[in-house]
């Protein structure tokens, strides 16, 4: 009954979309307040029939119930509890229903918190809202149900990947798809002011909070997957330059640009037209994120027709709905009108400039992350775009944007003084200058000590907004110490990432019990190897003593596991994570003759990649605390 | 040409789906004409990814069919391939050889431990004095090298479940009744 139940409340929601789409839309156009009102209970609706939908594909999964396929596929009786949850979205047809319901409980959202929007604007942005739910709950329910069941009821389950029993999948996905799906609110309200070729700085003020919501769980999921993969997967990076990571951090890199912009249109009421673009583009590349990851056009082109009906569902929804806003956009662009230009000496200048640069930025990452499909259809060259292209290609453009980002926020909003500016950049150069040369004289590498040179810059330029309202630092809003958190984590995240790129090092080599391999000042000895079985696999562990200049430093242990039941073999580093430095060692193939292969790493500060990230997350949520945000008073600070 | 200008987004976007489209439609890859079918295997000397110490030839190749992958940490299409040639190691159907290029120990080591490790034997060649001699023009590729280590066979690309059932299977079973 369970996923008959689940099916039907899946098919209900998608009706209630349906009607959530076209009764409010054409209330919005008749003016039928009825038929508006309709659309926040439809919106309500649609969120309780998912949620019950969810809820009962998680009973699916927590009871074992075999004779749903999914459940079968992908679940095993003997899994801990925890992992029997986070089985529900580890799978395509999962994360799906996970994908909606978040989109529902965004478009729940809005009737309840937006009670200060204009009717027609609520209407027709939950119309909007209705329409991406149709397309996305039809794309569940026809290509990717759920719920389907199984003639031959298997006695037990096909157990899960191992690589996914880990906490950090329990929360990575769902934070990233709060991010994601966040932005279709954006969308949503975009497309809808659009229709009414309203857009303006009170707009601009309704739309904030909303970006910052999505944008602030899209860095929390982008942080928790990089610590997922350094920590879970023995792997060593922290960032691969990967599609899946790309794709997600485009949405990021897109956004962060709309939460700036959003800035200037709500404060000078200029860059209308950027702004709404922005807020599409934002979501048209979380669409790109999340479903053209699933189809595997990104691993491989060919892989796509792996399953055609999906790819070509995913790419027709795309087609439909980034083509149908941008189309409105080129109806409606006439009648965006800025009030207001900008100085290039300014607040304003200075946001347009990082908005230029952030938009660069996710052009290169788009680049380099579809190259490789573009250039196959056009030559039979198989080329790999890697990481030494965006390393290339992107550090620049952080560099510069980080130069505009130490100073720009000291400018005033409306016309600033060119002598004003040439004061900050006197004051702030000899701080950037001496730390270079500080960082180049001991560090031994002078694109670290820029990179360092940079973190102190933006850091001292974030401090000198501080001193400078120091004496009223107590009514500041709560905007204000979300700029600070938020650009001091950017610091923290550069200072970081630096030392990780110029200084951290690892080797790989075959070793025996007893010896030892020496990597800087560490020297990491295997002494023990043991192998036993737990749970639900076996394992191979090795002891590894580690000495640094002689000093004993605590051990580790590496495991490598098998699990019987997926016949896979996964390893598990061994770590010492330290505020300073981490060092850990992983165990590879091998046997007692000829040795076993280890590899050994030591890391810099890498734990401050995190630390920072979570920092400029936080930032987004203390802003949302922000008055301005509920109540639309004049105020022209930050 | 002020009219247009709201329509930039729009083309920009239409052309992205175009290329899109493109991409979903396309079929296999190509096949490439190589000078190198039915040549010797070039000359190496490379060591083992996991063995400083070792010293691998072309004599290696001798003996047995043998299918040599190139492979390597940072290339995207191969982690598409990989499942694929874990399952061609378990019939135990042919020697696997995998050749990590471009690459770092470590970062090879460490790829091979996240995803399996397919090869019975696995080349290091950093510096693409292998790959050079191969003709490779990107990664993944894969050689069927016959017993007397000659190059039968060159496929760019993904080694599909398609490529390995009607391509390289068939290839292998005439070269085993061959001898």
């Amino acid at each position: 009954m369970i996923a008959e139940l689940g099916h039907i409340l899946l098919i209900t929601a998608l009706v209630i979309a349906f009607l959530q789409a076209v009764l409010p839309l054409w209330g919005a156009a008749k003016n039928n307040k009825a038929l508006m009102d309709f659309a926040g209970r439809a919106a309500l609706l649609q969120c309780a029939a998912i949620i019950g939908a969810f809820a009962l594909l998680t009973t699916a999964f927590v009871t074992s119930d075999f004779s749903v396929k999914l459940v079968a596929e992908h679940s095993h009786s003997a899994k801990p509890l925890l992992y029997k949850i986070t089985g529900v979205w580890a799978n395509h047809e999962g994360s799906m229903l996970l994908w909606v319901l978040i989109l529902s409980i965004y478009g729940a959202m809005l009737p309840i918190f937006g009670k200060a929007l204009p009717d027609t604007l609520r209407a027709r942005a939950l119309g909007i809202q209705g329409l991406l739910g149709v397309g996305f709950i039809g794309f569940t329910v026809f290509t990717s149900s759920p719920f389907l069941r199984l003639e031959n009821v298997p006695i037990d389950g096909n157990g899960l990947n191992p690589l996914l029993q880990d906490p950090g999948l329990a929360f990575h996905p769902p934070f990233l798809y709060l991010g994601y799906v966040g932005f279709s609110l954006a969308f949503s309200l975009a497309c809808a002011a659009l229709i009414e070729g309203k857009i303006d700085a009170i707009w601009a003020r309704w739309l904030r909070p909303w970006v910052l919501l999505a944008w602030s769980f899209l860095t929390v999921g982008i942080t928790l997957g990089s610590l997922w993969a350094y920590y879970e997967l023995g792997w060593g990076g922290w960032w691969m330059w990967d599609p899946v990571e790309n794709v997600s951090f485009m949405p990021w890199l897109a956004g962060t640009a709309l939460l700036h912009s959003i800035l200037v249109l709500g404060t000078r009421h200029s860059l209308p037209s950027w702004t709404v673009l922005l807020a599409i583009s934002t979501f048209s590349l979380s669409l790109i994120g999340t479903f053209v990851v699933r189809s595997g056009v990104l691993i491989s082109v060919h892989a796509f027709a792996v399953d055609p009906a999906r790819g070509v569902y995913i790419l027709s929804l795309l087609t439909l709905y980034t083509g149908a806003a941008l189309g409105l956009y080129a109806w409606r662009a006439k009648t965006l009108q800025a009030h207001s230009g900008f100085d290039p000496v300014s607040k304003s200048g200075a946001l347009v400039l990082n908005n230029l640069l952030l938009v660069i930025a996710t052009a290169t990452v788009f680049l380099g992350t579809f190259y490789p499909l573009f250039i196959d259809a056009i030559s039979v060259d198989k080329i790999t775009v890697g990481a030494p292209y965006f390393n290339k290609t992107f550090t620049p453009i952080m560099v510069i944007l980080i130069l505009i980002m130490g100073v720009g926020p000291l400018l005033k909003w409306e016309k600033d003084n060119s002598k004003n500016l040439l004061g900050y950049v006197k004051k702030l150069a000899p701080v950037f200058i001496i730390a270079l040369v500080l960082f180049g004289l001991t560090g031994g590498s002078w694109g670290g000590a820029l990179g360092l040179a940079l973190a102190v810059y933006i850091t001292a330029g974030t401090l000198f907004v501080v001193w400078r309202r120091r004496k009223v630092i107590g009514s500041q809003p709560a905007g204000f110490f979300g700029f600070i958190l938020g650009h001091m984590g950017m610091a923290v995240t550069t200072m970081a990432i630096t030392c990780m790129s110029v200084w951290s090092v690892d080797q790989a080599a075959r070793l025996n019990i007893g010896e030892s391999l020496k990597i800087g000042q560490h020297t990491f000895t295997l002494s023990k190897m043991d192998s036993d079985q737990r749970e639900n696999y076996e394992y191979l562990a090795g002891t590894f003593s580690i000495s640094k200049n002689g000093q004993e430093l605590k051990p580790v242990t590496a495991e490598q596991r098998y699990y019987p039941v997926r016949k896979m073999v996964t390893t598990e580093a061994g770590f010492n994570l330290g505020i300073k430095e981490t060092v850990f060692a992983a165990l590879s193939e091998g046997n007692k003759e000829k040795g076993w292969v280890v590899r050994v790493y030591y890391q810099p500060m890498v734990i401050w990649i995190w630390i920072g990230g979570i920092m400029i997350a936080l930032g987004g949520f203390v802003s949302l605390a922000d008055r301005r945000l509920r109540f639309n008073t004049n105020s022209d600070q930050i | 040409m002020n009219s247009l200008k709201p329509y930039i987004p729009l083309i920009a976007f239409v052309i992205l789906v175009i290329g899109f489209a493109v991409g979903l439609k396309q079929g296999d890859l190509r096949k490439l004409e190589s000078t190198l079918i039915d040549q010797p295997f070039p000359d190496f000397s490379l060591t083992t990814l996991d063995d400083l110490g070792s010293n691998i030839t072309e004599a290696e190749l001798k003996g047995s069919i043998s299918l040599i992958n190139i492979f390597g940490s940072w290339c995207v299409a191969c982690v598409q391939e990989h499942p694929n040639l874990m399952q061609i190691a378990q019939t135990n159907r042919i020697r696997l050889i995998g050749v990590n290029w471009r690459d770092s120990r470590v970062k090879g080591r460490a790829w091979l431990d996240r995803y399996g490790d397919p090869y019975s034997l696995i080349l290091f060649d950093d510096s693409s004095q292998l790959a050079i001699d191969l003709g490779v023009t990107g990664a993944p590729e894969t050689f069927l090298v016959d017993h007397e280590g000659r190059i039968r066979y060159k496929h760019v690309g993904i080694v599909t479940r398609d490529v390995w059932m009607e391509t390289l299977l068939p290839l292998i079973k005439s070269l085993e009744s061959g001898t």
